[in-house]
């Protein structure tokens, strides 16, 4: 189809200004956070002085950001891992053309419609550390149930503590996952599970070797969404845990550093390292689906 | 244009702008709380009036900014009182507004600040600030302010602030009841203190040391410093000429170690309130926390000798450990004769006394109305006149916000892996970067 000139014109117009704020708010602040990386700009007044990457090279030797780092895989691979695995299991048993199936669709999915700090204040008191005479939430829970073994720290474990904050995350985004596979789910052939069945192939076998393989994208896009959200967590771990080290994250640091000790090269070192590490998850993905699209 | 590709390129931008709009979002607090930028409508430019910034939004402290703005009207009518307070998070959020403010070049007349390095490091070094030994002078205040207050709000001799309100962050908070089952004396030195909570970690109580967030451990390391090197070591600390990396910071560290183990394992889920009360509920026994504290156990209806009682933290008897709010004239206040007056009515004895007692703290003067004050508020008072007087850390006092978040990070380390040499280097380490020492052992950087 050719388009003529006025139309084209027009199209150029009409998405001009939207262009123009990206290119100033977003790649134009990118640029700006980029350059303040790299300067010595500390306390209130902007410092431009070229420190080139010693910013940089100062939060790789600093012990905090390894913690950031280490807590950022940590959340990632549970909350990812968790929220998928959750996912996938209620998705198939929904799938059994189960009586209801709408209701607990629902069930399961209104959790995504809190805010992440809703979320965290709930479990905050769900996860309740105190000991003794003072149990509370869960722990009580446990308690009156008579499996005190369960009783823990939760979010102030050493070490393992970000874990406990994964929890409330798969709490709350395994319904979107659910919903994710369900539609993967209902667009598999009914004739491709009947044959194999005819073929005698197990439920087992009818999973492993044609439903999962069939829902790989369905993952890798679940993947996606989920993991640039984990890359960035802040609010939730606010809310649960409040400042403190043990539940560090490059989010946190940033804000900490920039806002209250004012070292805005140091905080925007760390953003852009932020935006890097997204980078690295999304990028891949828009190529993959940029050949996708160009190949159907 | 072929539609996939379109959609394509949709789905780029998207994907690129997600993270932004996210990070964004990722401060929530601080955008939803910023009432207005620009301060309320502007009132002609020829109109008297005067904006004063701060963060009391609530509680007692919005209360006394009342009383004091009511004083205020009366002897000022014709200037127009704009009380620009942003609330939450003590003072992070309007700090950021206020930097917002100043950046854009729109301060407001005079904002609220801890009395201190937090302003001095902050914003006297930007420039920001006026002095105002022309007003001390004229309103006698040297006089009247303790003169081992003025050094601690001063920088190269010039004054930038007129604190409002004095709270002491040195005051132990027991539990008299549990004291008297156990028959044990109210701890006067270290020493006694530790054998008080071995006492009752014989008799059954697992945890003798009520503990909170991470900032009131913050808060108990500064009254532990104190108590160990005593008042004159510890103000060498802030000024450079004591090494944070020598025996006597080991010390302190080492019994300040030590006395967490005392504490309560989940200490980083509560509050100061929650700490506050495990005191009173006989949770616990002791807690070391600033005198607000007598303030909310006011408001929980406690009785003071029955259900709490207080003594200066074990060690620091006869040192007062302060930190102030108080007020400050920016160098390009709009309105500066208007800030000037505002200024002289917070320093003033009327502006003073109608402030503390609602607010529950005491006047930085020592000639105020003691009727106003109940009893533990007096007590504060004789020490405030008669004691040796010492910044707080935690409180912004003697280290600048840099200096502050850097201590901050080594005590989220320390708590993490109990490493002290790795602290105490770090510590060292800190006072390079942002405080005032200099390479080698604890030179004056002055």
């Amino acid at each position: 189809m050719r388009i003529n000139r006025k139309e084209a014109w027009q199209s150029f117009l009409l998405v001009a200004p939207s262009v123009a704020l990206i290119a100033v708010f977003v790649y134009g602040f990118i640029g700006w956070t980029a350059r303040v990386s790299l300067s010595e700009w500390k306390g209130l007044l902007p410092d431009y002085t070229w420190a080139g990457f010693s910013n940089f090279a100062e939060l790789l030797a600093d012990p905090r950001f390894m913690i950031d780092v280490r807590n950022t895989v940590l959340f990632t691979v549970f909350f990812v891992g968790g929220s998928l695995a959750l996912g996938l299991g209620l998705a198939i048993c929904l799938d059994q053309g189960l009586r209801g199936e709408g209701i607990f669709r629902a069930i399961y999915l209104f959790p995504m419609a809190l805010s992440f700090i809703v979320t965290g204040v709930v479990w905050r008191w769900l996860m309740n550390p105190a000991m003794g005479s003072r149990l509370s939430g869960l722990n009580l829970l446990f308690h009156n149930l008579g499996l005190d073994f369960l009783i823990n720290e939760w979010h102030t474990t050493p070490f393992w503590g970000i874990i406990a904050i994964a929890l409330p995350a798969v709490w709350q985004m395994s319904g979107f996952c659910v919903a994710m596979y369900l539609a993967g789910l209902r667009a598999i052939p009914d004739e491709l599970i009947e044959s194999a069945r005819v073929d005698g192939a197990s439920e087992f076998q009818v999973y492993s070797t044609i439903v999962l393989p069939i829902l790989r994208p369905v993952t890798f896009s679940s993947m996606i969404i989920l993991g640039h959200m984990s890359l960035k967590v802040f609010d939730l771990i606010m809310a649960v845990g409040g400042k403190q080290i043990p539940l560090d994250v490059p989010a946190m640091y940033m804000w900490q550093v920039t806002f209250e000790g004012l070292f805005y090269g140091k905080g925007a070192a760390i953003g852009l390292l932020l935006l890097l590490s997204v980078a690295v998850l999304i990028i891949p993905y828009i190529i993959y689906t940029l050949r996708g699209e160009t190949e159907l | 244009m072929n539609l996939r590709r379109r959609l394509a390129s949709t789905l780029l931008a998207a994907a690129l702008l997600a993270p932004l709009v996210l990070t964004a979002c990722g401060t929530p607090v601080m955008l939803s709380q910023q009432p207005d930028l620009n301060g309320p409508t502007p009132l002609p430019p020829d109109a008297d009036q005067v904006e004063v910034f701060s963060w009391w939004t609530g509680g007692g402290e919005a209360a006394g900014l009342d009383a004091m703005i009511a004083v205020f009207n009366r002897k000022y009518p014709d200037i127009i009182f704009i009380n620009a307070a942003v609330a939450g998070g003590a003072g992070t959020n309007a700090r950021a507004v206020l930097s917002t403010r100043l950046q854009s070049g729109n301060p407001p007349d005079s904002w609220q600040g801890h009395a201190g390095q937090e302003l001095i490091g902050t914003y006297v070094k930007a420039g920001q600030l006026e002095p105002l030994n022309f007003l001390y002078e004229k309103n006698g205040w040297l006089w009247v302010m303790p003169k081992n207050l003025i050094p601690l709000i001063s920088q190269d001799g010039k004054i930038y602030c007129v604190p409002v309100n004095i709270h002491r962050s040195n005051v132990l908070w027991y539990n008299p009841a549990i004291l008297e089952k156990y028959n044990i004396p109210v701890p006067k030195t270290m020493d006694d203190w530790f054998a008080a909570m071995d006492a009752l970690k014989a008799a059954g109580m697992k945890y003798p040391l009520a503990l909170g967030e991470q900032w009131t451990v913050m808060h108990l390391m500064e009254t532990v410093l104190l108590s160990v090197l005593g008042h004159e070591q510890y103000a060498r600390l802030w000024t450079g000429e004591l090494d944070w990396e020598g025996d006597e910071v080991r010390v302190a560290l080492e019994l300040f170690s030590k006395l967490l183990t005392y504490a309560n394992s989940d200490a980083p889920s509560l509050s100061w309130q929650d700490a506050s009360q495990l005191v009173t509920n006989g949770d616990a026994a002791f807690n070391v926390m600033g005198d607000w504290a007598e303030g909310y156990y006011k408001e929980l209806k406690m009785t003071p000798h029955q259900d709490f009682g207080w003594t200066p933290v074990p060690g620091t008897a006869g040192t007062f450990q302060f930190l102030s709010d108080s007020f400050v004239l920016p160098v390009e206040a709009p309105h500066r004769e208007a800030a000037i007056a505002w200024l002289t009515l917070a320093g003033s004895k009327e502006g003073q006394d109608a402030f503390n007692p609602v607010k529950g703290s005491i006047p930085a003067r020592n000639d105020a109305d003691r009727s106003l004050y109940d009893e533990y508020l007096q007590s504060a008072m004789n020490d405030w006149i008669t004691n040796k007087i010492v910044g707080s850390l935690t409180h912004g006092v003697v280290a600048n916000d840099s200096w502050k978040t850097d201590i901050n990070t080594a005590l989220g380390l320390f708590l993490a892996n109990k490493d002290i040499a790795v602290f105490q280097r770090e510590l060292g380490r800190a006072c390079m970067t942002s405080g005032p020492c200099v390479q080698g052992k604890g030179q004056h950087a002055h």
